[in-house]
């Protein structure tokens, strides 16, 4: 299979990346955290969660991590060099919501040809879960 | 916490400040691999043939797999002793048990910030140097009273070039006391949340009767006929306490509207504008305008008003344009 990266000189700021919902399973989350090796039992035990107050398992910050770098690589091409992932939490994500995430170029600096995207992922439930930024170098 | 207590507890934990978390740095129990890194492809749904796909990597810029950078924190995690045995003790444990026996026992992550100088490769072994980097003065934030701790773990290679950095700034606060009857059920239901639901009370909760029955009044005072909204017990202009109500026809224009941006609120439909709607009748109301584009909104458009479901528990009049309440009647 072919690849596409995009290059440095095409992105301008402002661009704004393609819209992906995500829909939030029991699967996801508890699958996310064994796939992070986070075994806290609130992201895969329900009884856990609800006595911390929240109505099932809820997604573990790597996870999180994960999509939010997912969600610019896939449009950015393989080619991409991460530099930085900056993540402020916010809502937990838990079964049944949908997680909408939106990002848009924000900055672009020459001397290193690194982007900075901005992403947003807010669930249809209780909003803002995830807002932060991922770098990436270009060629 | 009286100011003595408080100075003493302050001068205790601004010690950990500094304080390594590892006595020396922790060996991950993996080298970097590729079964670990395609379960996490697989599951977060990451296609990148950088990660798992040989071929392409070989002919890359890079000439070879690498692993996600997101997996970073990944490789030095603890694992199932966490679920079984408990999460072995290291120089946070302490931190985190100082903070606990003085009240300071919630804790919510709020940060994480990773920065990236080198892409780990297949083999790889993760050595992890952490340490308690800052502790902020004492914060009252919504969440209650406390304070935010940062760590900086810095993930070096077996050549100890420096991989990667992740600053992970907590916040350790003393919890609200909730009463134990208000404490919620462990719903296991995920509830849509609904509107703010407006209070209702003896001058006004016939109004909000009928809105739920799908009509909007108007309150209408016996002696003089004046029409007043909001609804209250007294005429402004006779000071007649006799009253009764008409139905409005719900067209009118806008006299006015803002567009709610910032915070959102769960239950809201956004793009979400909010407008004093000048009716007919002549009284005004407050109601959103939907159905038409954020940006097509303008003082003085004429509007159409409809008492519409908008939630589970919530009726609402809602204005359309008056061109689009037409096409879709």
């Amino acid at each position: 299979m072919s690849y596409n990266t995009l290059r440095f000189s095409e992105v301008t700021v402002g661009d704004k990346l393609p819209a992906e919902d995500i829909a939030i399973t029991s699967s996801l989350i508890s699958c996310g955290a064994l796939a992070t090796r986070d075994f806290e039992p609130c992201h895969h035990v329900p009884k856990v969660a609800q006595e911390m107050g929240l109505p099932d398992v809820f997604m573990n910050i790597l996870t999180s991590q994960a999509l939010m770098a997912r969600f610019v690589t896939d449009w950015s091409g393989p080619e991409a060099v991460m530099k930085a992932l900056k993540v402020k939490l916010g809502a937990p994500n838990v079964p049944g919501m949908l997680m909408t995430v939106t990002g848009e170029v924000a900055d672009k600096d020459d001397s290193q040809q690194v982007i900075t995207v901005k992403v947003l992922g807010e669930n249809n439930i209780w909003g803002m879960h995830m807002e932060g930024s991922v770098s990436i170098q270009l060629p | 916490m009286t100011p003595e207590q408080r100075q003493a507890f302050e001068e205790g934990l601004y010690q950990f400040v500094g304080r390594s978390l590892h006595p020396e740095p922790k060996r991950s129990y993996d080298t970097v691999n590729g079964a670990m890194i395609r379960q996490w492809a697989e599951v977060m749904g990451d296609r990148n043939p950088a990660y798992t796909d040989a071929d392409w990597a070989a002919s890359s810029a890079r000439g070879h797999l690498i692993a996600p950078p997101a997996m970073l924190y990944v490789w030095n995690q603890e694992g199932y002793a966490v679920a079984s045995t408990g999460r072995p003790g290291d120089g946070l444990a302490d931190l985190v048990a100082y903070f606990d026996s003085h009240g300071f026992t919630g804790s919510l992550g709020t940060n994480v910030d990773q920065e990236y100088f080198a892409e780990a490769k297949l083999g790889d072994a993760i050595y992890e140097d952490a340490v308690i980097e800052e502790i902020s003065e004492q914060k009252s934030t919504a969440r209650g009273l406390g304070y935010f701790l940062q760590t900086l773990a810095k993930f070096r290679n077996q050549d100890g070039e420096l991989i990667g950095t992740q600053r992970f700034r907590v916040f350790k606060f003393i919890p609200p006391e909730v009463p134990a009857q208000e404490k919620p059920e462990s719903a296991t239901e995920l509830e849509l949340p609904t509107r703010i639901q407006a209070p209702r009370g003896q001058d006004n909760a016939w109004w909000w009767d009928a809105c739920d029955e799908g009509r909007v009044l108007i309150q209408r005072c016996k002696s003089c006929q004046t029409l007043r909204h909001p609804p209250r017990p007294m005429c402004g202009e006779c000071q007649s306490t006799e009253w009764d109500s008409i139905e409005s026809s719900l067209d009118g224009e806008i006299y006015s509207f803002v567009e709610m941006h910032y915070p959102k609120f769960p239950g809201y439909q956004y793009p979400l504008i909010v407008a004093v709607i000048s009716l007919a009748e002549g009284t005004r109301l407050v109601a959103n305008v939907v159905g038409i584009d954020s940006a097509e909104v303008r003082i003085g458009l004429k509007v159409k008003g409809r008492v519409e479901q908008v939630d589970e528990k919530t009726m609402l009049p809602q204005f359309y344009p008056v061109d689009a309440a037409e096409v879709s009647a």
